[in-house]
């Protein structure tokens, strides 16, 4: 296909249509819509709404609710070992604490609970990729924290609350608006380099959904920057690191205490037992479920493990009815598609234009409400702009921003962006982009408390894994700060368990009591879970594979 | 809902696609044009453990080496982010052995001398300029070696802020150097010393520390839900640039 500056021929001449709108669009400023509105494209075009995408789930503790069913599959699934062929006997690892996966959850309740008294070799992370591989990594607008003179903690609080459609738990959205300038100042001593004005002040922008500009950023390399950071100081404080070996399977005790994981070294195929006072699942989201086919923005490893290991050992999940899609993924070129375009791009003035280059929605309604709008615009209006692959998504202005705020400011505050894009042949700076949503985060989770406990004694739970702080909708910023609160929350409360806490006989019979459980409710499956890592592989590789090894 | 439609049609137009040939690691496939070489090498058969990560451009984990057929030079990417092109010999780098050096950020401090005493091996920098070369993000990576070397903490910082730390630049180094633990320790001595210290940071945990918003809080948790919602609705929005 022939491309101009990144574009097939038919595209330029859309993109002409695009430019003769831009002038009398710069000022143009629409409404938000009433909260009527937004529950009418939501019920019609969300695709959360549609009530053929779930099923409800027929064992265990959330028996009986509706789960999307690519959750629903890996609930009901056998367990990837036979319990009786793990020698419980032999611990490999013998801790206070284990941290079963390695993103910013994970490394910053290993940074607290340390820093609270857990000493560095009574801690083990084990990982299924490398240290800090994981969504955190990739986050890029930014961490929402109210720190500024015209804002508050408590004007956070209701931003929070009515993005989330006011089912999150109240407790914990109190402790993630509370928290959040002591998270920033935490960052801050540990040499975060957020961006700044000369003076000190935080540049803060909006995101979507948001009354107060409390989006802090450093460039849209946002969650790497803070991610380095944390996973260096990890590092500086030798907290003992597995890498490449996820768990499978969470081990309890006679006590009905969790009590460490079986994990599984993939590279040699070999299970560890590890036995521990505290475990915590910082396992992070299912994006990688590509819930109803949707492409994702998320990380390989994004496979919803630890759900599936804590919903069998008899946690409690919640809004899992409730999946976020991204109003902004790539749509063109191919090689990117599903991949994130930052909220910040709206923060900064992108506008969303339709086939006729006009302005559909406000840019920035909570995601739900914009991503539904844009599926709207897409499939029930017709206004949207068909690939060459047969994907229709709606325009990104993005020209606007450097005309708004400056030339340079794309390449300046959109690096991460603008270099995306280069790299495919597209200057973002005087061309639009395509968009359509994209599958992004995991609203639900396992229930926790404001301390990161569960209902399980023995386990807690940070970050996306956990349910209850955003209700049916996250807005914009609000994840990488839920990793950093409640991941420091869980460290400290570890701190303190580990001092009382003791552990009884070791034991996996819970993994058997559920396979029960699955036969009892009449489930008939030779799927197996948790997943590890989705599989990309061609049919025609998979339809000849032998297994000669065993 | 179309995602399904969308799937369908995406999978229609894929087997109307020329393809190319690699090499992975040596091994020839036939690959539909215009994959990137994570999905070129997955479509051959290939199941990631290594070598794949966030598949967006910020992890560095695709780390990838290749050659082009009849051209003696070795050129680097990430494996998410580039297109696969006919004759290419790739491979990926599963792990960079590197050298760290562990630190008390607090016990340190931005002087002239503190990026030497941790990584002297800086001053074996030849100015050979492989690592800039070896850079899939386009950093001046020499130009940080060589402001760590002078001292020039800001700028080795600035230069290096939009690094992913893959690898490439220290596996070609002749001189041996870490640049990407080395530059790490210069963006977090700026960061925290250098960079000007937010002041209404610092007042705003001081108020919530202090419990100056307790009593609105715990009336807005204990609120009714009517009466949440028409505060929602009636909120200000901050305007203006």
């Amino acid at each position: 296909m022939e491309l101009i500056n990144g574009y097939p021929e038919y595209m330029r001449d859309m993109i002409h249509t695009v430019e003769k709108t831009r002038q009398d669009r710069i000022k143009k400023a629409l409404k938000m819509m009433t909260l009527d509105e937004r529950e009418a494209v939501l019920t019609h075009h969300h695709p959360d709404y549609n009530p053929a995408t779930k099923r409800t789930v027929k064992a265990g503790v959330n028996k009986g609710d509706k789960m999307p069913h690519e959750v629903a599959d890996l609930l009901e699934a056998r367990s990837l070992i036979s319990p009786d062929e793990i020698d419980l006997s032999k611990i490999d690892y013998d801790v206070d604490l284990l941290i079963i996966g390695g993103g910013g959850a994970g490394i910053v309740a290993a940074l607290w609970a340390n820093q609270e008294g857990v000493p560095a070799d009574n801690i083990l992370i084990a990982t299924k990729l490398r240290l800090g591989d994981s969504n955190s990594m990739m986050a890029q607008g930014g961490i929402q924290a109210a720190d500024k003179p015209n804002d508050s903690i408590t004007r956070h609080y209701l931003d929070v609350m009515g993005g989330g459609h006011f089912e999150n738990k109240p407790d914990l959205v109190e402790a993630l608006v509370s928290d959040a300038p002591l998270i920033i100042k935490w960052h801050e001593d540990l040499g975060v380099m957020y961006d700044k004005e000369k003076d000190g002040t935080m540049v803060t922008i909006h995101g979507g959904g948001t009354s107060r500009k409390r989006m802090h950023s450093a460039k849209d390399y946002t969650g790497m920057e803070i991610i380095r950071v944390l996973r260096d100081e990890m590092r500086n404080k030798k907290i003992p690191i597995l890498e490449f070996a996820p768990a499978v399977e969470l081990i309890k005790d006679d006590k009905g205490q969790v009590a460490g994981a079986v994990l599984f070294n993939m590279e040699t195929d070999q299970y560890y037992v590890v036995r521990a006072k505290a475990t915590i699942i910082t396992t992070g989201g299912f994006g990688r479920l590509h819930i109803q086919n949707f492409p994702t923005t998320n990380h390989y490893g994004a496979t919803a493990d630890g759900l599936v290991m804590a919903y069998r050992a008899g946690a409690n999940l919640r809004d899992m009815d409730s999946v976020q899609y991204h109003p902004t993924g790539a749509i063109f070129p191919e090689q990117i598609v599903g991949l994130l375009i930052t909220e910040k791009v709206r923060g900064l003035g992108a506008q969303p234009l339709n086939i006729d280059g006009e302005l559909f929605v406000n840019p920035l309604e909570p995601r739900d409400v914009e991503s539904a709008a844009f599926i709207r615009e897409c499939y029930e209006r017709n206004k949207g702009v068909e690939t060459h692959t047969g994907l229709k998504g709606v325009w990104l202005d993005t020209p606007l921003i450097d005309i708004i705020h400056g030339k340079g400011t794309i390449e300046k505050k959109l690096s991460a962006m603008y270099r995306m894009y280069a790299r495919f042949g597209i200057d973002m700076t005087k061309d639009p982009i395509l968009v359509y949503p994209t599958l992004h985060y995991q609203n639900g989770g396992i229930e926790i408390n404001a301390d990161g406990t569960t209902k399980l004694p023995g386990l807690f739970v940070a970050g996306e894994a956990s349910g209850g702080v955003h209700g049916k909708n996250r807005l914009m910023g609000n994840s990488v700060l839920d990793y950093n609160v409640f991941g420091r929350r869980a460290g400290i409360a570890v701190a303190k368990h580990v001092k009382k806490a003791s552990v009884g006989k070791l034991t996996l019979e819970h993994v058997k009591d559920y396979e029960k459980t699955l036969d009892n409710e009449g489930v008939k499956t030779d799927r197996e879970s948790p997943m590890i890592i989705p599989d990309y592989r061609e049919k025609s590789v998979l339809s000849r594979m032998i297994d000669v090894w065993r | 809902m179309s995602s399904k439609t969308q799937e369908s049609k995406m999978d229609k137009s894929e087997k109307k696609i020329r393809t190319i040939r690699v090499y992975v690691m040596g091994k020839s496939y036939d690959i539909p044009e215009g994959f990137t070489i994570m999905k070129a090498i997955e479509h051959a058969g290939y199941r990631y453990i290594r070598g794949a990560g966030c598949r967006a451009g910020f992890c560095g984990a695709c780390a990838t080496v290749y050659r082009k057929r009849d051209d003696y030079k070795l050129y680097t990417a990430l494996a998410c982010q580039t297109t696969a092109e006919e004759g290419m010999y790739l491979v990926q780098l599963p792990f960079v052995p590197a050298n760290k050096k562990f630190y008390d950020l607090n016990l340190i401090k931005p002087t002239g001398t503190v990026m030497t005493s941790h990584y002297p091996e800086i001053a074996r920098c030849v100015s050979c300029n492989t690592c800039a070369k070896a850079c899939p993000q386009d950093l001046e990576v020499m130009d940080i070696i060589q402001a760590s070397l002078r001292g020039d903490i800001e700028k080795a910082a600035q230069l290096s802020f939009d690094c992913l730390q893959c690898g490439l630049c220290t596996i070609r180094c002749p001189a041996e150097i870490a640049h990407y633990h080395v530059a790490q320790l210069d963006r977090r001595l700026y960061g925290k010393y250098i960079l000007p210290r937010s002041k209404h940071l610092a007042e705003t945990v001081k108020e919530v520390e202090s419990g100056k918003y307790e009593k609105e809080m715990k009336k807005l948790t204990t609120m009714k839900l009517e009466e949440l919602k028409t505060l929602y609705k009636n909120r200000d929005i901050e305007t203006g640039d």
